[in-house]
């Protein structure tokens, strides 16, 4: 795993196809991701997610915009973005945090694995907001050695 | 959150960034106590080095220095380790969610197409 970076994995009883439709289209996105999504599935594309006061970003009392340009859209197999890059910025690995979703199939279903990495700005809409005040930024850079360290910390526990 | 805990948290995250730190801190581990000179014995830096890195660690509240005689003696203080794991594990957590809810929408969707088929 990469030194700062977060992965998930999930099996889910749908074709990829359907997958990776709820991944892209903002009508879906809206539903698992923000409260709003502007987003297009096409490299290149630049959106916006929208996290509302007393919406899924929780208590906050004014908007959340948080910027979004895909970068890597291979239908029913691969959909990255990068994120919490400034406003305007074209987002690269010092300004934003990159997400990537593959998707495999199943006999069942399909995998779907997401792994977060350079994960130095913001990463998600309560830490943004907390960012937005000037706050927790701290707790979200390095996260990966934080990650090591842990684990190094569990299997010291374990010796 | 108060401008003091920001600034301590600053100092906790710098103090976990560095690689040779978390060697110090894996030593203090696995020693449980240690002097800087038992830690410097198993890594490749000086004792000087160990020293310095031990003076972060403590000023980000992560060991705890205490003299006796002519050395210290440093312990972990396994409540502000918490405190970091707690917050990468919020990320991972967040993550879970969102896969959670994608999974229920992506199957909710693929039982809509079983009956309309």
């Amino acid at each position: 795993m990469a030194d700062d970076s977060v992965e998930r994995e999930i099996v889910i009883e749908a074709s990829p196809e359907i997958v990776w439709a709820v991944l892209t289209e903002p009508q879906h996105i809206s539903r698992w991701f923000s409260d709003e999504a502007d987003v297009e599935g096409r490299v290149g594309a630049d959106g916006t997610l929208i996290w509302k006061p007393g919406g899924r970003g929780g208590d906050k009392d004014v908007d959340a915009i948080v910027p979004i340009r895909v970068v890597h859209a291979e239908p029913f197999r691969r959909f990255s973005f990068r994120w919490n890059h400034p406003e305007g910025a074209t987002p690269d690995q010092d300004n934003s945090a990159l997400v990537e979703f593959t998707l495999t199939e199943e006999p069942n279903g399909t995998r779907l694995r997401v792994v977060e990495s350079g994960i130095e700005a913001v990463t998600d809409e309560q830490s943004r907001a907390g960012y937005l005040e000037g706050h927790t930024r701290g707790w979200e850079k390095h996260l990966g050695e934080l990650l090591d360290y842990v684990a190094a910390r569990a299997s010291g526990a374990a010796r | 959150m108060t401008a003091t805990a920001v600034i301590e948290d600053d100092a906790l995250w710098a103090a976990v960034a560095d690689p040779t730190r978390r060697r110090v801190l894996d030593a203090l581990l696995d020693h449980g106590e240690a002097t800087t000179t038992t830690i410097a014995e198993g890594l490749p830096v000086t004792r000087q080095a160990v020293a310095k890195h031990l003076a972060v660690l403590d000023r980000a509240g992560l060991v705890d220095g205490r003299r006796r005689g002519r050395e210290v003696r440093y312990t972990i203080r396994p409540e502000r380790l918490d405190l970091a794991a707690e917050a990468m594990a919020r990320v991972a957590a967040r993550w879970d969610r969102r896969l959670a809810r994608i999974k229920r929408l992506a199957e909710s969707v693929q039982a809509a197409a079983a009956i309309d088929s």
